[in-house]
Formats: structure tokens, sequence, C-alpha cells
């Protein structure tokens, strides 16, 4: 039987992390469907369609898809589970609302953020903010699974898959959309950026959040933090890298500021190459950067800064 | 209108975490252990609206082992009204936990359950949706603010690109996210008089609830270790090794 790869999208392209989606879930079984729903959605399943390894798209349209509320998405999924072996989803901010809804309906356990596919019914998902890898098993008839996209690699563009109109299953009637709070950037989105600048409470201030954000603009970096950094204000929460923000696993990472709290080091130590610059020489950031500079940040990034400048 | 809050017992977030060596778990003998820290945020919450006359009673609810009273007693020193422990030593997993706190929701009725996003022992992020699926209720993930007004809460989430608002119906089911608010210490008179607050204890059987996990975990493994790496003297150096040696810029 297929896996169903359920997708999030902005209703013109599905995001990013939807072709690791579909790469985890083919190591599952080698049919790969997309469930793209949403209301206008026909540019979304267009994108879906085009990614590598997908056979399928299921375009449901519904007016009650508009915003993604897991009361109404979540009875679409359990309608089509039944022709599928698994359910994959992205384990961000969508995929961790709707799938465990889903999985309840089904009254199946779900496997929380998994980072390998060992075998189509076993994974293996990190516990204790990535302190320990657990290999686990589905003994369940159908499995649903998220996945941290950063484990697997994004499929390729250049598909074709057929576009199937399917009925959508209409509003639960229990909650309503009433508008975002988005954080505007031009900058690379956190989560795929090929370098990420973060900054943590050594920042002092919101203000001085400035200084990383040309450091990051001439890198063509995407822009982090650590909790604290969000607590205080400086920066908006979706900024938040580590345990309960974001994962992520670039190229390059530099740690402005930041102490390196267990729970922040979960977010980001799969990156390829740290860098931490901290006024502390003894701050556990520097336990996993490639390459740590102690001093003061406040004259080193400036620096550093007009260094890269110069090339 | 009574709000329910779960309360989970986890490994303190300070502690530094061992896996055991036979690869069957995580060392738990003799660490410290404390509420999961989104359920205070939780507990801080249902008290808050019990200060302000959205709530009447609070009711903390635990499911484990029996250490898990004492968990119960910090949600009532904090504030919390009584408490209810679904006693068992078995392997509970987000789907039981659901089907545990679904089986108290049906005797005790709240307008509101108050869990936190994310266990940091499992970090599965699942029950509090799992509970409101089985329930058929609505749900505010993540929740950033909360406004409970007229039969329904106004949520605002923390969601990937920023927040987001919702309103859903009650009774509903709510996931704190870190900046709903900043729990309070329990005071010393508080933590006396929780004492006396009554703690109902419970098995899951006479709740009717099967609690057989559904995902075997077949070993338990140190996460690879990075490779120690190198402190350099000047931004000069860091920007040569970046270029020539890493090659990521
Ligand atoms: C339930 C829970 C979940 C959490 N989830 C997360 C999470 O997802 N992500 C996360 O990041 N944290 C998380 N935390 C918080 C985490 O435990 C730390 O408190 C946090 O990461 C600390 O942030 P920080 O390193 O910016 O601040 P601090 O620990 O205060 O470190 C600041 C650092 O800046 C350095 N510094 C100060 N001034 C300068 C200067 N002028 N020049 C150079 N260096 C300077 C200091 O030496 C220090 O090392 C969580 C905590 C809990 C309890
Ligand atoms: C002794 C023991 C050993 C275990 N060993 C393993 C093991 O080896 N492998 C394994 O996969 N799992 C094991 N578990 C289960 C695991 O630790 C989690 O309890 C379970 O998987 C739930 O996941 P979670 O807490 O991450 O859920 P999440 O969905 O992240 O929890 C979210 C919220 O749900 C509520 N909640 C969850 N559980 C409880 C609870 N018990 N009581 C009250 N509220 C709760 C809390 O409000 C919490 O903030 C063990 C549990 C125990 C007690």
């Amino acid at each position: 039987m297929a896996v169903l790869v359920v997708a999030a999208h902005d209703g013109k392209t599905v995001r990013a992390n939807v072709a690791n989606a579909v790469a985890a879930a083919g190591q599952m079984d080698a049919e790969v469907h997309v469930l793209v729903a949403g209301s206008n959605a026909g540019e979304a399943a267009k994108s879906a369609a085009a990614i590598q390894g997908v056979a399928k798209v299921l375009q449901a349209e519904d007016a009650a898809y508009a915003n993604w509320l897991a009361e109404d998405i979540a009875p679409l999924v359990v309608k089509l589970a039944p022709n599928y072996s698994h359910i994959v989803m992205a384990a961000d901010s969508v995929g961790k609302n709707v799938a465990p809804r889903a999985a309840a309906l089904l009254d199946v356990a779900q496997v929380s953020e998994a980072i390998q596919v060992v075998s189509p019914d076993t994974f293996v998902r990190p516990i204790y903010a990535g302190n320990a890898m657990a290999t686990v098993q589905s003994t369940d008839k159908i499995k649903i699974v998220t996945v941290r996209p950063t484990n697997f690699k994004a499929a390729a563009g250049g598909g074709s898959a057929t576009i199937e109109q399917i009925e959508g299953t209409g509003s639960a009637g229990l909650s309503s959309f009433a508008g975002a709070e988005l954080s505007k950037s031009e900058r690379p989105e956190l989560t795929s950026a090929k370098i990420v600048v973060s900054g943590g409470r050594g920042l002092q201030s919101g203000e001085n959040f400035k200084m990383l954000e040309t450091l990051a603009d001439k890198l063509g970096a995407g822009l982090g933090a650590s909790r604290a950094a969000v607590d205080a204000g400086y920066v908006p929460n979706d900024y938040q890298v580590g345990q309960t923000g974001k994962v992520v696993a670039p190229d390059l990472y530099i740690a402005i500021g930041i102490s390196g709290a267990i729970q922040h080091l979960a977010g980001m130590k799969d990156s390829k190459t740290i860098v931490a610059i901290n006024k502390d020489e003894e701050a556990p950031i520097f336990q996993v950067a490639d390459y740590g500079l102690v001093g003061d940040l406040f004259q080193l990034v400036p620096e550093l800064t007009a260094a890269i400048e110069k090339k | 209108m009574k709000v329910l809050v779960a309360v989970k017992r986890v490994i303190d977030y300070n502690v530094k975490i061992r896996v055991k060596a036979d690869n069957t778990g995580v060392e738990t003998a003799n660490v410290k252990m404390s509420m999961n820290p989104f359920d205070e945020i939780a507990v801080e919450e249902a008290i808050r609206m019990k200060e302000k006359g959205a709530a009447t009673e609070i009711i903390a609810f635990s499911a484990g082992p029996a250490q898990c009273q004492e968990t119960i007693r910090t949600a009532l020193a904090m504030g919390a009204d009584r408490g209810i422990l679904v006693q068992t030593d078995a392997d509970l997993q987000p789907l039981a936990v659901a089907k545990l706190l679904k089986a108290v929701v049906d005797k005790e009725q709240p307008g509101l359950v108050i869990v936190g996003k994310q266990a940091i022992d499992d970090d599965s992020n699942a029950t509090g949706q799992m509970l409101a699926a089985l329930l058929g209720w609505s749900i505010g993930t993540f929740a950033n603010k909360l406004n409970v007004a007229d039969g329904s809460v106004e949520v605002k989430r923390e969601v990937d690109g920023g927040l987001e608002n919702i309103k859903i119906k009650m009774p509903a089911v709510i996931t704190t996210d870190l900046r709903l608010n900043e729990p309070r210490y329990a005071s010393l008179p508080n933590i006396m008089k929780a004492k006396k607050k009554p703690i109902e204890t419970l098995a899951p059987d006479a709740l009717g609830v099967d609690v057989a996990p559904r995902l075997k975990t077949l070993k338990v493994e140190e996460p690879p270790k990075r490779k120690s790496g190198i402190k350099v003297k000047t931004v000069a150096e860091l920007v040569e090794k970046l270029r020539n040696e890493a090659g990521v810029i």
C-alpha cells in the first residue's frame, strides 16, 4: 500500500519541507501520494506534482481548508487513511497540530519527529532534547509519522505526477481563523537556509540584533535566536532554535552571545560547521563548536562583517 | 467552569541525561525529577483564570508511578484545588495518556483542559491534540495568549511564521507554549496548605482504559558525538578557516 504525505502550503506552493517529507516517505514505500487540501490550492497542487517520487497528488478543494484548522483537516486525512500504510507529515507547526489529531481519531500511535527510517515499521527518533536516540517499532496497521525535515535530503524537482480532484469533508464548525501576525523578512527561511546567524541574551537588546542582520545579509543567511533572546522580546517567537523551537542543520551556524544550553544545542548540533562567539571561554557552546572565538561580540561581529565584505 | 490541567513528572531540565548501558532507556534512578516546565505554564494559566473569575475549580491530573503525587502536590501548592492520579508503572505513551485524560474529562466535565505542548522527556508533542480528537473538541495548540469569552476562547498561537489567531468553541483543549506566562513559585504557606488538599487515586482499569503501548522501544542509544573543534585567535583566522578549511563561505 502507498504512503500519503499531507502537505502544508500557502496556496501557491507547498512548503519546501514537503520535498523532504516525500523523500522520507519514499523509504517507507515505493508509491508516494501527496494530499494538498485547501481553498484555491491548484497552484500548490501543481508544485507538489513536480516533486520527484510523487506518483499522484490528491487535491481537495473546500473553503474549510483555507486556514489549516486541525479540526477540519484531520477528518479528511482519516477518510483517506484506509487506502494507505503510512501517513507522513513534516514535523513543523502544521504537522504537529494535525497529525496527532488524525492518529487519535484512527486509534493509532504517532511516531513523532522521526530522523531515520530503519524499515517500514521502525524509526529512529530523538528523545530528551536529542540526548538519546530511541529506535521504535510501530505495531499499528496505519502508521502516522512526522519526520524532521533536516534529516532527509529533499527530493528533486522535475516530476510530473497526475493531479486528482477529491471531495472535501466540510467544516466541523468548532474553530475559526482570525488572522495572523507573521514576521516579515526577505532573508532565507530559518529551517532551509544554508547559513544561519543566531543571537542570544548576550546581544542585550532587540536594537543590537541589527548588527546580526547586517552580518546575515552579507552572508545570505537566515536569522535565529535562543529562547532567552525571544523571551526578552529582542526578536519574534519564530526565531527560536532548539528543543522546543525550530531544528536547523545548515552548512554553517554562527552562535553569537549564546551559552549553549542543551535545549538550544538540540536545535542546531546537526549543523555541518558551527562557529561560536562568546566572551566566556568556558561556555558550553564551545564544546560543539568547530571554530570558537573568545571575546566581546560587540567588537567581533562588526569585524567579522567587515572581513567577509572584503572577500 | 472547571479547568483540568495535566502535570507530568519528568527528569528535571537541568539534569544531564545518561543512556543506560543496556540501551533500554535512560538512567532515572537518583536523578532529580520535576514537573514538566510546559505543565507549570498550564497550571499558572488555570490559576490566573480562577483569579479573574473565569474558572471556579482547578483539577491537576497526572498519570504514572506513585511518585507523581509529588508533581500533583506542586500543582496544588501553586494553586490547584485537588488532584487526580492515575497510578500505573506501565510505559505510558501519548495515546494512552489521552485516553486516561478523556475518561477523567467524561467524569469531571471541565470546560477547558490545559496541557503542555510537549513533555521534555519524550518530546512527543501529541497528547493534547489526541485528547481533543478523542473528545471531538476544538484545539488551540502552542498557545501564546488566551482570552476566554462567551463560550469560546481566543487563542494566539506560536507558529512557524510568527503568530496566528484562532477562535475556538468551548469546551476545548489548550496546549501551552513558552511565552504564555511566567509560572509562579509556590509560597511556603501554600505548600503547607497543599498537604491538606485531596488527591484521588485511580487505576487505568477502573477507567476502562487499555494503556498497552503501540510503539515498541527496540533500543535507546547515545547520539553521535561531534568531534571537538578548535579555538581561533582572530576574526581573520576564523574567516580564513571558513573559506579554505570548511569551505562554507
Ligand atoms: C522547557 C524549556 C524549553 C527550552 N527550550 C529552548 C529552546 O528551544 N531553545 C533555546 O535556545 N533555549 C531553550 N530553553 C532555554 C535554555 O535552557 C537556556 O536558558 C537558553 O538557551 C539560554 O539562552 P542564551 O544562551 O541566549 O542566554 P545565556 O545562557 O544567558 O547566555 C548568554 C551568553 O552570552 C555571552 N555573552 C554575554 N555578553 C557577551 C558579549 N558582550 N560578547 C560575547 N558573549 C557575550 C555569555 O558569556 C553567555 O554565554 C528552554 C528551557 C526550558 C526550561
Ligand atoms: C517509567 C516510565 C518509563 C518509560 N519508558 C519509555 C520508553 O522506554 N520509551 C518510550 O517511548 N516511552 C517511555 N515512557 C513513556 C514516555 O516517557 C512518555 O510518557 C510518553 O510517551 C508520553 O509522551 P510525551 O510525554 O512526550 O507526550 P507529550 O505529548 O509531549 O506531552 C504533552 C503533555 O501531555 C501531558 N502528559 C503527557 N503524559 C502525561 C502523564 N503521564 N501525566 C500527566 N500529563 C501528561 C502533559 O501536560 C504534557 O506536557 C516511559 C514512561 C514511564 C513512566
